[in-house]
């Protein structure tokens, strides 16, 4: 809470600090000086014949595009006597669940290198370094014995943890109030009803055309989709962010989604990007990582056997081998609540000069992890356009879904908030379901935690995935979930069994998105 | 503006309570706290910081001297002040907050004492207060680095864009950040501890096992 007029200040000293780093910064400088040669400047009115050139020439769009991303991904600058952590998360008791939380994941896999006799990481043979080149492209083939290995940590393991999540201040007494909650997650966080939804998500309306309901084939096209198709085209042609995540809310057109996506995401591939990926590349080469074997085993147990993504099991190979030595990942961690792990140089523990991050992004792989990565496979053909894509997914979005802390995007209000859901809007379905020990969010955690990856039809996934982008938000998320027990409503009031419940839900590949969203939202009596 | 921390003396807690503290149930709503400035002049109060711990709801009232010779007055210069948009729910519950002199109801010159009247009507939290209390006075001036006019009050002839809500307007932003030369001796580096680059030492990135303490110059560990 601080001074409104001196808000604005803050955020462009903020941005201001973020892009004076970045090669935009540099290209602005280099096109500052370079247009001063030209004739229209003139030295009276420098300043705004600069800025008038930048805005015909192209450049105002791109550093918009640049402030807006920043403005997206950064929280706002928080109070100048606020600790780091605090901006990270802050509430105390959520940063120290999540502290502990590591902790334990830190055990599992020191535990695991000790047990199979393996380092956390190492250089390559030379021999070794070639081999791994050669095969670059058809990883999948290698089928090395990993047995052994088991993943750190399930979406059920974490589960768990969140049920346990207690805020020590809050009075947590067996007396039924007119506050009582009667789902598993049991800290008070402030989560929106369906009045305030149907306001966030006003463009799901009935009366707003959706790709997901209007393109279908029995609609005739010219009513809607070629329309939307014709704006698609037109805010690509403007390059400009802020129009591109407006536009997606009512759905991206297949043809013009990757370029959307990635316009959204202020991702431009330059040559320098290229390059960056290379030295990831070349950094999977030259070192072996225990986690290396996890990824592997995670894209075994999951992408493989699935019949969407099986096709793209080298694609997943490359961008998470990459994603795990990038460190430029761990800018996220400024406001992630979670930290990265730490390790020392084999011989020099304790030396803080030997001190390095663990995995190098800071990120350790969990059961599921590769399904963030596949669905965009769909889109993205070169393997380091898809790797920028993901690596800006997973900032944004994906890493609030395995960390515990109280953002409203954050897996923890997302449980609540599709628990609240079906507790005020299908009472008798949700105490039916809690008195036969099927509590519903015990069924939809992994949904939620896999952002519905691997559950819906593939088609269905990327229109569920563009309302993320559009909205900023992964509430959506919570409400998809609790719109499939409503449609399933009839069939799960008949069951006696959490695997009876489980069985009805098994199946989500048939369900369309877009109709059960419209209908829990705005087809509800509130 | 520079600013001063004025030394203070926080006094215990008294919480005001109908019927007698011992036997009864129900936990206090309001709380009290005197704030004195011993060995300090009076003073005109800047600022005002603290973290909040579940109040929902902040009252001050200051003790002015007076210009007569006549008794110091208790007056009431910020009534209700919203801490928890939900007093029910976590937003703000744990929040760092800063109230500057123009947010008051009166003047706050030649202060004597403060008093911090916290109210949290929700009978869902065991305790509420505030912590890391500071109060500012403003100090000596300091050379100013305020941002240039035309930084400040950009002029624009355009009608803006539609923004999406929740964020501030991009083209308005971005159409200050085109000075960013001009801000560039004004903003420090950003020292940052996390290491981006190369994640190896000299070559080196043979590890046995993972550290349980953390990288973060604040934990307690």
């Amino acid at each position: 809470m601080l001074q409104e007029e001196s808000d604005l200040s803050l955020i462009i000293a903020q941005i201001v600090q973020k892009l004076k780093g970045s090669n935009l910064y540099a290209q602005l400088e280099r096109q500052a000086w370079a247009c001063l040669q030209r004739p229209e400047i003139r030295l009276e009115s420098l300043k705004e014949d600069i800025k008038e050139f930048f805005k015909i020439s192209g450049w105002e769009k791109k550093l918009q595009n640049a402030v807006y991303s920043e403005l997206n991904v950064f929280p706002l600058p928080s109070h100048p006597s606020a600790p780091p952590e605090h901006l990270k998360e802050p509430l105390v008791y959520m940063r120290k669940a999540q502290g502990s939380w590591e902790k334990r994941i830190l055990k599992s896999l020191n535990s695991m290198c000790t047990e199979l006799s393996i380092p956390l990481a190492r250089k390559r043979p030379v021999g070794e370094q070639k081999e791994l080149l050669n095969k670059w492209n058809e990883m999948g083939t290698d089928e090395p014995d990993l047995s052994l290995f088991r993943p750190v940590y399930a979406p059920k393991d974490f589960l768990e943890v969140l049920i346990n999540l207690r805020n020590p201040n809050y009075e947590n007494g067996d007396s039924l109030s007119f506050r009582t909650h009667l789902g598993l997650i049991q800290v008070p966080l402030k989560v929106k009803d369906i009045p305030e939804l149907k306001e966030c998500f006003v463009e799901l309306g009935l009366n707003t055309g959706q790709l997901g309901i209007d393109d279908s084939t029995q609609v005739p096209p010219e009513l809607f989709e070629n329309e939307h198709v014709r704006i698609g085209q037109k805010v690509l042609a403007q390059q400009d962010s802020a129009a591109a995540q407006q536009y997606v809310r009512q759905g991206s057109p297949t043809a013009l989604r990757a370029e959307l996506w990635a316009l959204i995401l202020n991702i431009s591939s330059q040559p320098e990007d290229i390059l960056y990926y290379e030295q990831l590349k070349t950094n999977v080469i030259q070192h072996d990582l225990l986690v290396d074997s996890l990824i592997y085993k995670d894209v075994k147990l999951t992408a493989s056997n699935d019949d969407y993504y099986f096709v793209f099991e080298d694609y997943l190979y490359q961008v998470l081998l990459c994603f795990s030595r990038d460190t430029s990942v761990l800018g996220h961690f400024a406001y992630n609540s979670a930290s990265p792990p730490k390790s020392y140089i084999r011989g020099k523990l304790g030396l803080e000069e030997y001190a390095v991050f663990y995995p190098p992004n800071g990120v350790i792989p969990f059961h599921g992890f590769s399904m963030y990565v596949a669905p965009l496979c769909f889109l993205y053909h070169e393997p380091y356009k898809l790797y920028q894509i993901f690596r800006e997914m997973y900032v944004r979005f994906f890493f609030r879904l395995h960390s515990i802390s109280s953002h409203p995007s954050g897996i923890v209000s997302l449980c609540l908030l599709f628990e609240t859901l079906l507790q005020t809007y299908l009472p008798q379905l949700f105490y039916h379901l809690r008195e036969i020990g099927a509590q519903p969010l015990r069924i939809s955690f992994k949904w939620m935690v896999r952002a519905f990856s691997g559950y819906l039809a593939t088609d269905q996934l990327l229109l569920l995935w563009d309302r993320i982008l559009g909205y900023n938000s992964l509430e959506i998320l919570a409400v998809l979930a609790a719109a499939v027990f409503a449609f399933r409503a009839v069939n799960l009031m008949e069951v006696t069994s959490l695997a009876a419940a489980e069985a009805v839900l098994a199946d989500l590949s048939t369900l369309k998105v877009m109709p059960l969203l419209q209908i829990f939202l705005f087809a509800t009596v509130t | 503006m520079s600013r001063v921390v004025v030394p203070c003396h926080v006094k215990s807690t008294v919480a005001l309570q109908v019927g007698d503290m011992r036997t009864s149930q129900g936990r206090p709503g309001v709380l009290v706290v005197d704030v004195t400035f011993p060995n300090v002049a009076p003073f005109e109060l800047q600022e005002i910081t603290f973290k909040n711990y579940y109040t929902a709801f902040l009252s001050i009232r200051v003790r002015q001297q007076t210009l007569m010779h006549t008794p110091a007055k208790w007056v009431t210069c910020l009534r209700d002040y919203c801490l928890m948009p939900d007093p029910h729910s976590e937003e703000g519950a744990q929040e760092y907050v800063s109230l500057f002199k123009h947010q008051m109801l009166c003047d706050m010159n030649r202060i004597l004492e403060l008093r911090l009247i916290l109210r949290q009507p929700s009978p869902l939290w065991l305790s509420f207060s505030v912590e890391e209390l500071q109060i500012y006075q403003q100090g000596p001036k300091s050379p100013s680095l305020a941002f240039p006019k035309w930084l400040s009050h950009p002029v624009s002839n355009e009608q803006p864009a539609p923004r999406l809500e929740g964020l501030p307007d991009p083209s308005r932003v971005s159409s200050e950040v085109q000075q960013m030369w001009a801000l560039t001796e004004m903003i420090r580096a950003n020292h940052t501890s996390t290491r981006i680059g190369r994640f190896d030492v000299d070559g080196c990135y043979d590890l046995n096992l993972l550290s349980y303490t953390c990288f973060c110059p604040s934990c307690p560990e």
